[in-house]
């Protein structure tokens, strides 16, 4: 089972769950993850230790995909 | 998988700032010890002058030293100042954050986090340490302290270092452009004004650029 979560002040929220082979999960959780886009927050997936990418759309097969919210200079 | 290329969106907000990158780094670290030199100069000179010229301004000499000592420890405290521990949210909150930290680093680097509150992390340019609200890159005989954060003073604090900690992993020159350059200059005098339980975290990163 997939995972999309948000990183908010709870500590996260779990967004959405999915599994690759159930197309109305994945549907769901890709409506969600638009949603959340559009609230501002990039999508963030763990590609390997100490790497890591944004992604504009929700990659299906990856087992956690993460939200967060933009940073700035303090 | 719909990856981006490794560009921080955020390095759009700074535009007029040069992509960081190692020799733009240490032009700065170079440019942070001459500004550093030429406020202590003047006044130690000055100093010196005033005891030549007669010993009754000695104490307008004291001043100057003074300064030539104050300024230069005022910025490298305002260095450690961008690692100093926020105030902390709902424990359950908290414990929650930890978790997805957690997950997101190995063994060494939770254990750090335990102990000193800041997360390891090799990169590129440097060893990074990522608090909640800035980043201490140690780089060679340096130590580069920016101040960078989350737009959200209400998030937990493994929450704000790992929303630092994704940005750094996905662009870590995007991630040295955004952030906003407080000191550069030794690790030892940045070290000595950090909160004592965070010290080993430093002296971990200077380890690893022997």
């Amino acid at each position: 089972m997939s995972k999309l979560v948000r990183m908010d002040q709870t500590g996260h929220t779990t967004v959405a769950e999915w599994r690759a082979d159930d197309p109305a999960s994945v549907e769901a959780a890709v409506a969600a993850f638009r949603a959340e886009l559009e609230r501002g927050y990039f999508g963030m997936v763990s590609t390997g230790e100490g790497h890591a990418e944004q992604v504009k759309a929700l990659p299906v097969d990856a087992p956690l995909v993460i939200l967060r919210l933009p940073i700035s200079g303090g | 998988m719909a990856a981006e290329p490794a560009t921080l969106p955020e390095a759009a907000t700074v535009y007029w700032r040069p992509r960081a990158d190692g020799e733009r780094l240490d032009r700065r670290g170079r440019l942070w010890t001459l500004t550093t030199v030429a406020h202590v100069v003047p006044f130690i000179g000055t100093a010196a002058l005033l005891c030549w010229l007669s010993w009754a301004a000695t104490p307008v000499a004291l001043a100057c030293l003074a300064h030539a000592w104050i300024i230069p420890a005022l910025y490298a405290q305002r260095g450690a100042n961008v690692v100093r521990p926020r105030p902390k949210t709902a424990a359950a909150a908290e414990n929650t954050a930890l978790g997805l930290l957690g997950d997101l680093v190995g063994h060494e680097a939770r254990e750090l986090h335990a102990q000193t509150g800041l997360v390891i992390e090799r990169g590129r340019l440097g060893t990074w340490l990522v608090g909640e609200a800035g980043a201490l890159l140690v780089r060679g005989r340096k130590v580069w302290c920016f101040c960078v954060r989350v737009n959200d003073p209400s998030l937990p604090s493994a929450d704000r270092i790992a929303h630092l900690l994704l940005a750094l992993r996905s662009d870590e020159q995007g991630f040295a452009t955004v952030a906003n350059l407080a000191f550069a200059g030794a690790p030892r005098r940045v070290r000595a004004r950090m909160r004592e339980p965070m010290r080993p975290a430093l002296d971990r990163a200077a380890k690893t650029q022997r």
